[in-house]
């Protein structure tokens, strides 16, 4: 089965980058394609469980209209999506980042590593792209 | 493997960090066996010049200790076999002379880049 790596940066709620990058894990999942992913970073907030959804009055939504979108959901979905097409799926925290930011509380199979989990993800994928911060 | 890392933003949080994340980064792989070499440009060109001092940082009676040593870091990542290059003509929209570049860094042109990037497996631009 085809792998390929990634490694994402950018911080939640900051860069249209974060939604492609959820995008292009979401169609490799979709065809099969095994995905591994590195958050080094802002992006280790990414998967946090204390973000929450919010109202919003300017848009004139309650909680429950608004259905604000969480980043940590995405990641949830991703992992639920790789169970349900039996894809390997792997996402790992930079530690030293998760310490940082204390981005401790996180979706049920993020893992924690250090760029050396990135290079493995590297070598045992057929392509990697990483997505940087600018 | 090969890899080119090709670092364009610089001082991005170093004060912050204490050091340049993606210099750290290829630091990083390297010690876990990855033959990672560096090509700065844009920006980051900056990071070749000697005798930079990051030190003074203050906030309230918080004083910054061990402040971003970029020169250090990228002599220490020379030091361990790799090969660090640097774009000519972004240093000359800036104005660094190679006189002022510490030791051990190429300057390549653009017109160079294409038979840099046949050299590595993966090329990763940040």
């Amino acid at each position: 089965m085809s792998t390929l790596a990634l490694l994402l940066m950018d911080a939640p709620y900051e860069q249209s980058r974060t939604s492609t990058a959820f995008r292009l894990i979401d169609a490799a999942l979709r065809r099969g394609v095994g995905v591994r992913v590195f958050a080094y970073e802002g992006a280790v907030s990414l998967s946090m469980t204390t973000q929450k959804p919010h109202a919003n009055a300017v848009h004139g939504r309650t909680l429950e209209e608004e259905a604000h979108p969480t980043p940590h959901a995405w990641v949830g979905a991703l992992f639920d999506l790789a169970k349900e097409t039996n894809t390997p799926f792997d996402w790992v925290n930079c530690g030293l980042c998760v310490d940082e930011r204390g981005a401790n509380e996180v979706v049920a199979g993020v893992r924690r590593g250090s760029p050396a989990d990135f290079w493995k993800m590297n070598l045992e994928s057929a392509n990697t792209l990483v997505i940087p911060t600018r | 493997m090969r890899v080119l890392q090709i670092i364009e933003p610089a001082y991005r949080a170093t004060l912050e960090e204490q050091d340049d994340t993606v210099l750290w980064f290829t630091r990083a792989i390297r010690a876990a066996g990855a033959p990672a070499d560096v090509l700065l440009c844009g920006s980051a060109v900056n990071y070749s010049v000697r005798g930079q001092d990051a030190e003074g940082f203050r906030v309230g009676s918080w004083s910054q200790q061990h402040p971003p040593a970029i020169e250090q870091e990228l002599s220490k990542l020379i030091e361990s076999g790799a090969r660090v290059t640097v774009l000519a003509e972004d240093l000359a929209e800036r104005g660094v002379s190679t006189e002022s570049m510490l030791p051990g860094i190429e300057v390549l042109g653009r017109k160079s880049l294409g038979g840099l990037f046949s050299q590595y497996q993966r090329v990763w631009k940040w």
